[in-house]
Order: structure tokens, then sequence, then C-alpha cells
């Protein structure tokens, strides 16, 4: 018990050294202002003892004053509060910063792995609770630091008084010093009950984030399904417990706070009690006992400021804890040195035994998949719903890694090839399209980061060739329009037409179209395959795609079926030989046409 | 309309009292018990004043001339410390009250905001970014709780102990407690000045943060397309500058918050140099005697302190009050899509029992005040039990035909009407949602699952089924196959979103919770684009035959799904351009002939003969 009390004071005081060696500079400048304000708290004190003593009591005494007396003693005053107003300013900037730094750097930390981290990783991570990772336990973590520098400043305030105390009177300093060991006393166990409190406090702020961010991610079917009432009972049920949980915790800060304000009274009082017996037996004279009581009513601020630190230290720990975990992942994908200029023309691919599972799952979702694509040719592949056709898309890409096999981009094993080659040498249309929250002219040419950003007149092809140019034309601002989130002001269609348009511009030598044109007529479909193929150094296309049209382009046809090619051979030849794939492409022909 | 801010215009502007004036009328929760917790925030101020007086005392009284008077030194020491005592206790029992009610009082809050954004329409709900809304019940809300935990409390003690220490000066010489005033009046003004300084500041570091989280948000929801086109880089450099934008924005704010604490301490400080002087120069007059002016000095410092403090609360009450705001807005946005059962119930009508028809008046629909038409005059009746395919090229208006239908959206003119010329039409606006929602539903274009087994999202449609339930209706779609080749059924977890599940199997559950509710009227968004043709084509047989009897509109690129409806509707640029049955349109030789035949030719993949 008492270990595990100490673990979480030890590695609250970890948490503490972390961010000072983080940010040692803002951290130095804010513990100096700190020291001089509170040089200056005393200083001030001091002054006003000065100024009774040496103005007051004179001017009274005699019955005069002087203007020149009068006015040194108002300066005094006002110059000391000017150099405390230095420390406050230095201490207050620096100290802010020095908070506002650690969080905006631990944010970009935490959504740099998320950048990293492998798809796998994101499936199993509501995005609710990342975006709380991110946002709040950032925060939680580094919040204390603002008061920090004060409560070092402090400590150096509590230094030079117990020196003081011990130079007027050893034993007396010594009973009112019993205050520090109950203050510690009681911040340890302040921490041990606090910190499964704030821990869960935490996690269930990320809960609550978790279902909002799922809950108007579902709008439009929670309106449709008229389910308003029920999301609001699933969001209020998790709220109260959030509630109770905060009510929880400020239950022992409610403690807490009033203890901290209430021991260094009570040291004084001992102080007092103690000293004035002290006094009548002679062994001090009332003079000191009187500096000693003003000494320890100095001491109850700095106390509150070290315990306002401590106090915050359970909610930091707590939050750091849920942040760990995302700094620390790792599984993110690995790239090698490969990246010899390939020859221009389509991309060759091959894919040679893969085999590949989600997660735990008993079934391997690809099961010993092999085939080859010629550079510049086209392979169609087809299969049902749920065959594995967007897994293997994936795999060819590298939006995943095999668990067996390997994955040959021109010759290559992608998993050999530099970062950004992949992406690089092929473009991938994925089933779903993604827009950015961007104008029509960002997500199309997605800015690379190499800077060779594509010219208004590659936009505009390209935007013709998915014929999406006109559309686009009519847009308010033209290519500067912004799409809103997930391109949300634009119909599937129009999405669909971007993210195509955006795999044409860049003329890529490997095109995967990933049932990319479902909303796209047939004849626009027809238009930008001609256009990568017709060209002198035609691209290879890998299509994903029901449409006999399309498939009958294909140099060949890959046949999937339960993660499994069944079957490779030309459309016809599959046509003959394979009844569940003539059945699922003749669907539509074979569905009795009204006459 | 599509940017529609969250923030009434008017209201942009206001202070912070008015936003808390506002806040607190809507959380009736918050005044509960507000008396006792009054009353002991003034015992715990008076316990605070009391201290520092009696260690005075003991030290003028007791201690006084050297020679200490143990009995009275004993006496007032345990005086104090019994003060101290019940000081403690009565802090203690105040803060729980105070976070209780405040607590409780933010839930409610919490949970009336995200209700809201729940009735805001689909509109209102896209000009504001996912990861912003979410912010304006998390951490908007938090920010408030976070101040309440500290703040509220100090912010009580610490007027209170300005009115006692104010009331003690006056004891002493009301004509120093005059000067005292005079000095802080500045600070006063100030402080207000500042505010406003501070409102701005803080509002412009809560919308950051909003920013922060939907640029997190793409980056999460995005990943793959991040991936596959390898943006990190780009992606990477849009969150850091929203991370640096929220940096400067906290900074800022920081730079006006000390500024305020600061003038606090300057005033301070004149306000002893004046006492000081004046002191001197009323002694001299023989209005106050040395003793006094001492004893004044100390009570100055009580004074000030919890000026201090007070501004100091004040100024992180901004902070919070900014988040407050945030979260009001949501409040104070009207949605603009209202249910009539409370928003006028005199006016609510009931639905016809049995199927509906739908009848457009004239409907005209545009998404943005400058924006072209996207659905322009529309005027027809589809009379009930009718199957009608909805068909038209990208863009053409056929997402927005449909949102009119199920009312996700108000025509800009005209006006829609569900029923049949038998029992009569009701126009949508006055049929409450409740009955709306579970007459007529829509599967939209992107399907969503929820993060729960394929039973959980099917259930959605239909609370209250049990499994088994579940794994029969989807055999009565055809879909028994399917559901017993998953891992683990209808327990089958979907994932995120449905992601564990491949498109075409999302779409199948988005289906089925659309069947199970078992609407009158049931308008399919392009429900089964991604489907295989083969399951597409036992699943809208099986479809056509369960809902035999009541009206279903589809929209579909296929076109098989037209070749079988009872009805073609045509659409382009906002008009309904052809009208008819499949036969009779692809004989009138219009649009319709031209697509279909396109659709033939591509799907048989052979050059299309008739047609
Ligand atoms: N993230 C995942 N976790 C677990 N299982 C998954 C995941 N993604 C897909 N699956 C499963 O893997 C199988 C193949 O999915 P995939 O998306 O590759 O199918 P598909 O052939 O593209 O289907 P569709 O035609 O519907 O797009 C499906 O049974 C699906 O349920
Ligand atoms: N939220 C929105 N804000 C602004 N404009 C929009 C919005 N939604 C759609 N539009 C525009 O309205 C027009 C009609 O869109 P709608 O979604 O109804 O088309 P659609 O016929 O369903 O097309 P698709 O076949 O591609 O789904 C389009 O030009 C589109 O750009
Ligand atoms: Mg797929
Ligand atoms: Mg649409």
């Amino acid at each position: 018990m008492a270990r595990r009390r100490d673990a979480v004071v030890r590695r609250g005081l970890r948490h503490v050294g972390r961010g000072i060696v983080e940010q040692p500079g803002m951290f130095t400048l804010a513990v100096v202002a700190s020291s001089i304000y509170g040089a200056m708290t005393v200083a001030s004190a001091y002054v006003i003892g000065e100024i009774t003593d040496r103005v007051l009591l004179p001017s009274f005494a005699d019955g005069a004053t002087t203007a020149a007396a009068l006015s040194l003693a108002a300066a005094a005053i006002i110059g000391v509060a000017l150099l405390k107003i230095v420390g406050i300013l230095g201490r207050r900037l620096f100290a802010g910063i020095m908070s506002y730094r650690l969080q905006a750097d631990y944010r970009r930390r935490v959504t740099r792995q998320y950048l990293r981290l492998p798809l796998s990783w994101h499936q199993r991570h509501p995005t609710g609770q990342l975006l709380s990772n991110a946002n709040s336990d950032v925060e939680a973590a580094w919040f204390f630091v603002a008061p920090l520098p004060f409560a070092v400043g402090a400590l150096v305030m509590i230094a030079i008084t117990v020196v003081a105390l011990f130079l007027t009177d050893p034993l007396i300093a010594l009973v009112g010093l019993v205050v520090f060991p109950l203050v510690f006393l009681v911040n340890v166990v302040y921490s041990q009950v606090m910190s499964p409190r704030m821990q869960r406090a935490q996690q269930l702020r990320a809960e609550v984030s978790e279902i909002a961010h799922e809950s108007f991610d579902a709008a439009l079917v929670v309106k449709t399904l008229g389910r308003e009432t029920a999301e609001t009972e699933r969001f209020g049920a998790r709220a109260e417990e959030l509630r109770d949980g905060l009510v929880a915790v400020g239950r022992v800060r409610g403690l807490f706070d009033p203890m901290m304000e209430a021991l260094p009274n009570l040291g004084t009082l001992a102080v007092l009690l103690i000293g004035a017996g002290r006094v009548a037996d002679g062994s001090t004279d009332a003079g000191s006992l009187v500096s000693i009581a003003y000494l320890f009513t100095l001491l109850a601020l700095p106390i509150r400021a070290i315990g306002w630190v401590l106090a915050d230290l359970p909610r930091a720990l707590a939050g750091f804890d849920r942040v760990t975990p995302v700094l620390e992942a790792t599984g993110e994908t690995r790239y090698g040195p490969e990246s010899a200029a390939p020859a221009p023309g389509g991309a060759a691919v091959g894919v040679a035994g893969v085999d590949f599972s989600f997660g735990d799952a008993a079934r391997p979702t690809l099961r010993d998949v092999t085939f080859d694509v010629r550079a510049g040719t086209t392979v169609a592949v087809v299969g049902p719903t749920g065959s594995g056709k967007s897994t293997l898309a994936g795999l060819l890409v590298r939006l995943v890694d095999p668990a067996d096999g390997t994955v040959l981009l021109d010759g290559v094993d992608v998993r050999r090839l530099k970062e950004g080659e992949v992406s690089g040498r092929a473009a991938f249309v994925a089933q779903g399209t993604f827009l950015f929250d961007d104008t029509v002219r960002g997500n199309v040419t997605l800015d690379p980061a190499e800077g060779s950003a594509f010219t208004d007149d590659e936009v505009w092809a390209a935007l013709r060739v998915a014929a999406a140019d006109e559309f686009v034309a009519a847009l308010p601002g033209g290519l500067d329009t912004r799409v809103g989130e997930r391109g949300a002001t634009l119909s599937g269609g129009q999405r669909q037409r971007l993210a195509l348009a955006r795999a044409v511009v860049r003329r890529p030598r490997l095109l995967v179209l990933d049932d990319a044109t479902s909303a796209v007529d047939p004849s626009v479909e027809a238009r930008i395959l001609d256009a990568l193929r017709d060209s002198d150094e035609p691209a290879t296309v890998v299509v994903i795609a029901y449409r006999q049209a399309t498939i009958s382009l294909a140099d060949e046809v890959v046949w999937l079926e339960n993660g499994q090619v069944l079957a490779r051979g030309t459309h016809e030849q599959l046509l003959d030989e394979v009844p569940g794939y003539a059945a699922l492409v003749r669907a539509y022909s074979q569905a009795e046409v009204p006459a | 309309m599509t940017e529609a801010p969250l923030v009434p215009a008017d209201e942009r502007r206001e202070g912070a009292f008015a936003t808390l004036r506002r806040g607190l009328r809507m959380m009736p929760e918050f005044r509960r018990g507000l008396p006792v917790t009054f009353a002991l925030a003034l015992l715990a101020t008076a316990g605070r004043v009391v201290v520092p007086i009696a260690v005075q005392q003991v030290i003028d009284r007791g201690l006084a001339g050297g020679d200490p008077d143990l009995d009275v030194v004993t006496r007032l020491v345990l005086l104090c410390a019994v003060v101290v005592l019940i000081t403690a206790v009565a802090v203690y029992l105040m803060n729980v009250r105070l976070f209780r009610t405040t607590e409780t009082a933010l839930a409610a809050l919490r949970v009336r905001a995200f209700r809201h954004v729940h009735d805001l329409s689909v509109l209102h709900q896209q000009g504001e970014r996912r990861g912003s809304l979410v912010s304006r019940v998390t951490s908007d809300v938090d920010q408030l709780s976070t101040f309440m935990q500290w703040g509220g409390v100090l912010g009580l003690i610490s007027v209170g102990q300005l009115v006692v220490a104010t009331v003690v000066m006056t004891v002493y010489s009301w004509q120093l407690t005059l000067l005292v005033l005079v000095c802080f009046i500045p600070l006063a003004i100030a402080v207000r000045w500042f505010a406003q300084r501070l409102a701005t500041a803080y509002g412009v570091v809560r919308e950051r943060v909003g920013d922060v989280l939907g640029a997190v948000a793409e980056s999460v929801v995005g990943a793959p397309t991040v991936r596959a086109y390898g943006v990190g880089a780009r992606t990477a450099a849009r969150i850091d500058g929203a991370i640096d934008r929220q940096y400067r924005a906290q900074v800022d704010a920081q730079k006006v918050t000390a500024a305020v604490f600061v003038s606090g301490e300057f005033v301070a400080a004149l306000a002893n140099a004046a006492v000081v002087v004046v002191g001197v120069l009323l002694g001299l007059a023989g209005d106050i005697t040395a003793g006094t002016l001492v004893a004044f000095l100390f009570l100055v410092t009580l004074f000030v302190a919890p000026v201090q403090t007070a501004s100091e609360v004040l100024n992180e009450a901004q902070n919070a009050v900014a988040g407050f705001r945030r979260v009001l807005d949501v409040l104070d946005t009207d949605p603009d899509v209202r249910d009539p059962a409370t928003a006028a119930p005199e006016t609510v009508r009931e639905l016809p029992p049995g199927p509906l028809g739908v009848r457009f008046d004239a409907v005209s629909f545009r998404y943005a005040p400058g924006a072209p038409m996207a659905l322009d005059g529309v005027a027809l009746t589809i009379p009930p039990r009718l199957r009608v395919a909805v068909v038209g090229e990208t863009g053409s208006g056929k997402t927005t035909f449909a949102k009119l239908v199920t009312r996700l959206m108000d025509p800009v003119d005209g006006q829609v009407l569900l029923g049949s010329d038998a029992e009569g039409w009701v126009p949508l606006e006055e049929v409450a949602f409740s009955s709306l929602r579970s007459r007529v539903v829509m599967v939209p274009q992107d399907g969503f699952l929820f993060d729960a087994t394929v039973a959980d999202n099917v259930r959605y449609g239909r609370p209250g089924m049990t499994d088994e339930e579940v794994a029969t209706a989807f055999d009565e779609l055809e879909l028994g196959a399917w559901v017993a080749g998953l891992e683990d059924g209808v327990r089958t977890p979907v994932g995120q979103r449905g992601e564990s599940l491949s498109s075409g199997e999302r779409q199948l559950v988005a289906v089925a919770r659309a069947y199970v509710a078992d609407p009158d009227l049931l308008v399919l968004d392009e429900a089964t684009s991604a489907v295989d043709p083969a399951t597409e084509q036992r699943l809208t047989r099986a479809l056509d035959r369960l809902t035999d009897g009541r009206t279903t509109l589809t929209i579909a690129h296929r076109l098989s799904t037209a070749e079988r409806a009872d009805e073609v509707l045509v659409v382009d640029a906002g008009h309904v351009v052809q009208r008819g049955t499949h036969a009779e349109l692809v004989d009138a030789d219009g649009r319709y002939a031209r697509l279909h035949a396109s659709w033939r030719r591509s799907s048989t993949g052979a050059p299309a003969t008739t047609g």
C-alpha cells in the first residue's frame, strides 16, 4: 500500500521533471521571475515595516513630517511593487509559454503518431478517443505547469524562511516545522485517493468524446431513423457517469484544499502557543516570537502554491498515461532503401503467395493469392461482395502488408521501397471517396510535399478526363471553391469524380481503381481508362468493377472468391469456365426486361 | 446556408455577464440549493478574515509588553484553532455542494447541447466540422467544469472577503477606506476594458481548439487516403498549422491575463503609498492615531489580496465563458427544419394510415442563397404503393429530391406533401417527427454503421429486436447465407463506422436496418451501389416482394432498378424531365432511352442494339 502511494508521488515528480527537462529555458526564466516575485513579496513587508519605524512613528511622535520623507516612503512602496510586477509578468508569461509549448509539442507528437501508425491500429482506436488523446489528455498532462515555477520559486522562499526561523529560535522553529511532514503526508494520501478517480474521469471524458464523435458522424442515420432521443439517452448516460466521476474528484479536491489552507494556520497557532511559554520562562523574547509568527504567515502562500501543483499531478498523470500508449505504439510502416528510377511506362505488378488476415480473425481474408500484371496491361479483379477485393487493392499500394507472401512493384518487394516510392508510382482510388476540407484544387493536387505542384492546366485536364470539369466550372469559385468537410457540398458522384481526377492528374504508372466508378457514367469510365492506356507509355491498371464493358477491356480477369483466386483468364474464358463468374457479371442481362 | 455559422450574428459580441445570464437561464439546475452554498461561503469568508486578525490579536494582547499572559494566549489560540477548523469544514462543505450543483448543471448542459446538434438541420450540421461540434459538447464544457472546480469557489470567497475587509476598514477609518476605494476605481474600469479583450482572446483560443480537433479528425478519418497518396507531410503541416495557431492564441490570451494581474498589483501599491502619505497627514491633523494607521496598513493587505484573486478569477472566467458561449451558441441556433411537435403543436397533423404517396407542389430548393437551384419548380404526384425509380446524371438533384421527401431539408419554395388522393394530403412540415421518421425511412448514399455488432446496427431501425429476429430479417432479404459466412453471425462486430465490413456488406446492413424499421415509404439512395450484381438482384427482388404494397423511391445508377420499377422519374439539372414506365421511356427516345442504352451496353459488355 505504502509503496503504491509512493509510486504515484514518485511518478508525479518524474513527470514534473520531464516537463522541466523538455522546456529548460522557459522554466529557468519563469523560476527566476518567480524568485524575484518571492523576494519582492518579502521585501514589501520589510518596506512597510521600515516605513512604520522611520516615517510613520517619528512623524506622529514629532507632530510633523517632511515632503521628502513621505515621497521617499511612497517611492519605496511603488518601486518594490514595480519589481514585483516584473516578476509577475515574467512568471506568468514564461510559465504560460512553457505550458503551452509542452502542450503544442505533445499534440504534434501524438498526431504524428496518428499519421505514422498503420491502418490496423486506427481501426482499433475510435476517432473520438484519438481526438480526446490529442486534446484533453495532452492538456491535462501539462496543465499543472502554469503554477509550477511559482511553486519552485516558493521552495526558495520556504528555504529562506526556514533558515531565518532557525536563526531566530531553533526550538520554536522545530515545532512549527512539524507542519511540513504533515503537508507532505496529506499530499501523499491525496495523490493516492485522487489518482484512480482522475484516471476514471479522464477515461469517461474520452468515452463522452467518443460517443459524441460517432453520433455526430452518424447524424444523417440518426435523423432518418428518428433516433435523436435514443442517441441523447446514450450520450446522457455517459455524461452522467462523467458528472459522477467529476463530483467524486471534486469531493477529494474539496477536502484537500481547505486542509492545505488550515495546516499552516494551525502551525502558526502552535508556534504562538509554545512560543508564549518560552517567552514566559525567558528562553526567548517577545520580539523574536512576533517575527517568527510573521514568517510563518508568509509561508502560507508558497505552501498553497506547491499544493496547487501537487493537486494537479494526479490529473496530469492520468492524462499522460493515456497519451503514452499512443506515443509508444509501434508497428508503423517500415520502409526500405530502394528507389531506383523505374523504366518509363506502366509498372509491373506481382502478387505472390499472399495471405492476409485482419487482426486476430480466425479466417484469413486472403489466401495464397498469386497473379501478376505485366507492365502496361489492364487487369480486372472481380468477385462477390466481401470476397477480399478491396483488401487486395490495399495490398497493392501498400496500405497494409501481407502476413505471408510478397507484393512486387517493378520487380521489387514493396517493403523494400523507400518511403514515398509506392505513392509516387501508384495512384489508388478507394471505394469510399474521401475529400479533404479544402478547395477543389487542393483536393486534386494534394499539394505534393516535394513542391512540384500541378499547374491549373494540368488540373483542368485531369478534371476533364474525369468528367468533372463541367460542374467544377459551374461552382462559384471554380477551382478555389471549398468542398466542405469530406466534400459535403458536392453530390456523391461529383465527389467520386474529384477522387478520380486526383488519381489521373498524377499520371501514375499504376492505377488501382476500387469500384471507384459506381456513380460515374460508363462513358466517363471508358474515357479515363483510354486516357491512361492510349498514351505511348500506357499505365498499368488494376480495376475492380462489375460492369461487363469495363471488364471486357481488361487483358486478364482475376476471379476472387472467399479470399482465393479461383480462376484467371480473359473475360470470355471465365464466362465459359466459371459458372459463379458468369452468374455475377450477367446478373443484369439475365434479369427479365419488361418488354 | 452551407457555411451557416452557429453563432447568431447579433449575439456574437456580447459581454461575459450577458453570456452568464444567458447561460444561467439555460441551466436552472445551477440555481438549486444556491442559498445554502452562499451561506457556507459567507462562513468560510468570515473564517478567512478572522484568522489573520486573531493572530494579530494574540500578538497584540497576549504578548504585549514582553510579558506574555499565558492564559489569554492559550484561550485565544484555542479559539483561533476552532475557527480554523470550522472554516475548513465550511469550505469543504461548500466545495462539495458547489461541485455537485455545477457538475449536474454542466452535465445537463452537455446533454442539451448534444441533443440540439442532432436537432439542427443536415445543412447546419455540415456547415460545422464534426470535430468542432464535438468540442462544443466536450472540451468547451470541460473548460467550464475545470474553472468551476477552483475559480467558482475562489471567486465566491474573495468577494466575501472583500466585503468583510471593507467593513472592518471602515470601522478603523472611513477616510482612508474611501481613499483605498478611490484608488481601485481605475482598476475596476481597466478590468472591464480588459475583460472585453480577454473575451475576444479566449474566444479565439476556443475556436482554435475546435480547428485542431477538426484537422486531427480529418487526418484520422482520412488515414487511408493520406497513406495511399503519401501526403502525410502535407497533412502533418495542416495539423501543425492548426496547433501553432492554437498555441499563438493561447500565448496572446496569456499576455492579456498577465497585464490584468499586473495592473491589480500596481493599483495595490498605489493604494498603500497613498494610505501612508494621507494617513500621516490625517494623523498630523489629529484625525487618526499611529496605532490605527499601522493597523490599517495591515487591513489594506486583506483588501488587496482578494481583489487580485478576484481579478484572476475573472480572467479565467473569460476563458470559461468563451467555451460557455460556444455551447450556448449551439443551443441558440434555431433548427431551421423544425419538429412541429415542439415548435407548433397546434398545427400537428396525423399522416393517414397505410401506404403513403408523395406530392411536390412547385418545389424549389437551393443550397445557398446565391447558388443555382438544385431543384427547380418540381411538381408531381406519386400515388401510394408505387415503386418509383429516380434516375439522372451526377449532380442532377436526385439526392436533393430524396432529402426533401424525407424532410431533411425544407424547400425554399413550394410544398412537399405526403398522403394520397383518397385519404388527403398532409404538408410535411405539419407532421410530427416521431411519426414522420417511423413512417418514412431513407437509406442514405453513404450509410453509416455504429461501432457495435451487425445485430445492434439492424436493431437501430427497430429497437427491441432479438438477435434471432435480426437473423430472420436477413433470411427474408435472402442474405442468410452472407450472415452465416460471418465470423460470428449477426453478433459479428462491424468496427468503427462499420469499417470491419466490406463496403458492400455495410450497405447490406444499412438496407436491413431500414427494412426492419418497416416504413410506409422507403427511400433508397444508391443503397446497393457497392453490392455485387448477383447479390443486388437477389436482395432487390426480395425487397420488392417484402415491401409490396408500400411506396418505394429508389435512386440508382444501375438501371436494373428502373427496368423493374412501376414508374421512372428522370431528373436533369433540377428538373423532372421525363416520367413514365420503363417501356414507355425506352420507346420515347429521350434522355432516358440514351441513359439506358449506355447502361445496357456497359453492363452486358455488348454494343447496345436496342433502345
Ligand atoms: N478491418 C477489417 N477487419 C476485419 N475484417 C475485415 C476488415 N475489412 C474487411 N474485412 C472482411 O474481409 C472481407 C473482405 O473485405 P473486402 O473489403 O476486401 O471485400 P470486397 O471484396 O472489397 O467487398 P465489396 O465488394 O463489398 O467491396 C470481408 O468479409 C470483410 O468482412
Ligand atoms: N450540401 C450542399 N451544399 C451545396 N451544394 C450542394 C450540396 N449538396 C449538393 N449540392 C449540389 O446540388 C446539386 C444536386 O446535388 P444532388 O446531391 O442532389 O445530386 P445527385 O443527383 O444526387 O447526384 P449523384 O448522382 O452524384 O449522387 C449538385 O450540383 C451539388 O453540387
Ligand atoms: Mg471493396
Ligand atoms: Mg446523390
